[in-house]
Formats: structure tokens, sequence, C-alpha cells
């Protein structure tokens, strides 16, 4: 099984060289750690920076330099900030690249639900709609199953939806996986981690082809 | 022209109950935390407010939820309040959650003229209910109305008299957009100077749109998560 660190660092290797990319926060945040030499990215935070830089050095913390998570950040030379309304028009007029973001649930239509267990949970959405309603790419990092051993990957969401057959491929500490729109296909598997397992641990349909790879870092 | 009010409390003069309010600020960054102070100490009640974020517990619009003088929170996320979700879920405080980037274009398009906009995001979801949808290009769209209020509440890092802005690092996030869309914007900036003194070049929010300004008596600018790095 992967652990948090490993999922991202799998997902790093999807960044392609140029790219500007919105991680959510969660996993996703982590990713910023493991993006391969040679290739550069540009990070934006939907709360107004692009070129977003790692975190502080301790006592230069800027009340005024935050992520979307609220975390103290840096900017990198060459940073660009800006206001709300034109940091949704770079995400809404598709000139983000890449959008990574946690979930709930994800369905092999691409459906995504991570804002609300009602009743329960309501901590609202954030920039997540617009982010999965806009963006071309988008990669889900998430558990396989929830605590109680009960799969995360379904044919169909039970909770609120945040996105409809948005999502484009999903790392979990299990395998990646790719949406078929009538299922999920299995790409790779956690090293260690057989089939067999994989398949008991997913309530949606899984489409397996010849021999499946392990993860490889 | 005299814009300039000698404190928060003369800048919210005409604020009164269930009054429309929009605050700008993005967790606890760029909140206008002395007119916040203002209204609690004024007991104004019944407000609407609209705002990414409803503060934590004891900073920012956290204030006025413990003191029950919001009636109706518009907001994105609302996750880092215990007293927000106690009052929501308990029905005491009606919420409507907005996805963030249709927020900021509500209040952007309130102040630019736009009565409604078609836009992707939240569609197909329960935000969508009730809302007209149309295709463009083969991809669906919900129609999303202006926001506008009685009262923009904004904080910018300098300021001239005349109301023009200037914005610091992510702290600008909610503050223009808001600023074009209140009947009466309040801008609180920790600088004021006199005109001239900020380059035009650099204006973020044109002082047209301010009708109040003020410096603020003092800012804790308080950190929601401090995250570091070592220096080894």
């Amino acid at each position: 099984m992967l652990d948090r660190n490993q999922i991202a660092q799998r997902i790093a290797q999807e960044v392609k060289n140029g790219w500007y990319v919105n991680l959510g926060i969660g996993i996703p945040t982590l990713i910023a750690n493991y993006v391969p030499e040679g290739i550069s990215v540009e990070f934006q935070s939907e709360n107004g920076i692009l070129g977003m830089g790692p975190f502080p050095f301790e006592g230069e913390e800027d009340a005024d330099l935050i992520n979307a998570g609220k975390q103290t950040i840096t900017a990198r030379p060459g940073a660009a900030i800006f206001d709300s309304a034109i940091s949704f028009a770079m995400i809404r007029g598709q000139h983000i690249n890449l959008t990574v973001l946690g979930a709930m649930e994800v369905s092999q239509n691409g459906d995504i639900a991570n804002w609300k267990i009602p009743g329960k949970l309501v901590k609202g959405m954030g920039g997540a709609m617009d982010l999965v309603a806009s963006a071309e790419n988008i990669i889900v990092a998430m558990m396989h199953t929830n605590r109680k051993g009960d799969s995360k990957i379904l044919k169909q969401c039970t909770l609120p939806l945040t996105g409809v057959g948005c999502v484009k491929k999903v790392v979990t500490n299990m395998a990646v996986l790719e949406v078929l729109g009538d299922g999920f296909r299995l790409l790779e598997r956690a090293p260690g981690v057989s089939v067999a397992e994989i398949r008991e641990a997913t309530a949606a349909r899984l489409v397996i082809e010849g021999e499946v790879p392990e993860i490889a870092f | 022209m005299n814009k300039v009010c000698a404190n928060a409390g003369a800048a919210i003069v005409g604020i009164s109950n269930e009054m429309t309010l929009m605050l700008g600020g993005f967790g606890l960054c760029g909140i206008p935390e002395n007119c916040i102070a203002a209204l609690v100490k004024s007991g104004v009640t019944g407000l609407t407010c609209i705002s990414n974020n409803a503060g934590v517990d004891d900073f920012g619009l956290g204030l006025l939820l413990q003191n029950r003088q919001i009636r109706k929170m518009i907001a994105s996320y609302v996750g880092e309040n215990a007293e927000f979700e106690r009052q929501m879920l308990s029905g005491e405080l009606e919420v409507d959650l907005i996805p963030q980037g249709s927020l900021a274009e509500r209040c952007r398009a309130g102040g630019a003229g736009i009565p409604a906009f078609f836009t992707p995001a939240g569609y197909g979801t329960e935000i969508a209910e009730g809302k007209e949808v149309r295709e463009f290009n083969g991809k669906p769209h919900i129609l999303e109305a202006a926001l506008t209020a009685d009262f923009a509440i904004v904080k910018a890092w300098k300021g001239d008299t005349l109301g023009n802005l200037i914005y610091k690092g992510t702290a600008r996030n909610f503050n223009p957009v808001m600023a074009m869309a209140g009947k009466i914007t309040i801008a609180e900036v920790e600088e004021l100077v006199e005109p001239g003194e900020l380059d035009p070049n650099y204006i973020h929010t044109p002082g047209v749109f301010v009708q109040r300004i003020f410096q603020g008596a003092k800012f804790e600018k308080r950190i929601e998560q401090r995250t570091v790095r070592s220096r080894s």
C-alpha cells in the first residue's frame, strides 16, 4: 500500500514541463515536493497566486501570503498575485493544465463528491466545483476505502456531487485507475498489492487488460 | 470630495439591522478587522453577510456569529468555524454555499452592471437546482445572478484620500471585486496617504468604487495555519 506521500509522488510523475498546476488541500499539496528534476511547473493557488513557493523559513511568515489551505507560503521569483475573479478566470477559462484534488467518493463515469455529508459535515465546496467543471485534466488523490473498509471507488456516488463526468484518473493507496465512463481501467497496482485485493476493495466495474504492472518510483 | 472617516466607528455609520454586507478576505487574510470590531460594538443584527469564509470562532466574522448578529451567511467554505457549523446544523443560521469562482464572479458582475452570467461550475450538483441550464459549445452551463450589497467592506494595504487602493500579497483575494459591488464601499487601510503618493500605474481598485476610507487603528493579522520549513 502507498502512504500519502507515495500517492503524491506517483501523481508527480504525471506533471509535464511548463504546466500550470492547481493542487488541492491534503495529499495534493504534497505533490509539490516530488516534481522530478528538470520539470519546471508553476503552482496556482486559487486564493490568488501563481508561482507559489515552499513554506517560509521560521520567522519569515507573512500573514498576507497564504495558500488556499490558509497555510503561510512564499512567492517564487516571477510569481504573480491577482484577485479571486481573475483566479477563477484562469481556472474556468482552462488556462490551468492540471488540477489534483481529494475526494470522498469517485464513480466510474467520472463523478466526484468531496464537499458535503448531509446532516453531518458541511464545510462547503470552496473552489472545487469551479475547478472540476472546467479543468481538462483532473486527477483525484484519495484512499481506496474508508475507515470501515468500504470502497470509495463506486459505480455511482452516494454523496452530494461536486462535479459530473469530470475525473480522468484516480491514484489511491492501492492503484492507479483510469476513468472509462462505464468502469475503471486498472493501470498500475501498489507494490505488493494483488489484482484480487484491488478487485475486492473496488465497488465499481474494474477493467483489467493483461499483466498489471506495479507502480514504480 | 471628502471620503475620509476618522475611524471604523465613523465609517460604519448607516449600517443597520437586516442589511446585506460584503466583507473581503480569504480565511483571515485581508479581512477588514477594524470594521468587524466596530460592527460587534454597534450591536447591529439580522445581517446577511457575503464573504468567502466565516472567520474562526474568536476572530473575523466568527465574532459577529458568536454575538448572533448574522442571520444569513453567503460563503464558499466555512470549515474553520465550529460555532458556524453548530448554528447552521441547528437551523439558527441561514446558509447559502456558493462555488468560490461563482461567488467572485457574482460580486464582480454586480459591480460591473452584468445582471447574470452562465457558468459550468455546479452543473449537475445540488447548487444547480432551480437554475436555468443552457448549452454553449456543447457543454451545459447554469445561470448565476449578480450580487450586490448595501455596504461592501474591504481591507487594503495602502489607500489615498480619493479612495484609490493597493493591496498586498494574497490579502487582495475578494477585496477588489467586493469593492465594486457595494452601494457604499468602505475601505480600511494600513496606510492612508495623500493623492499623488500612489503610482497610478499600480492602483488595484480605482477610487470611484470607494465612498469611505480610513486608516485602521491596529491590524492583528492573525495567521490561521502557520506552516514553516526548517533552515537545515
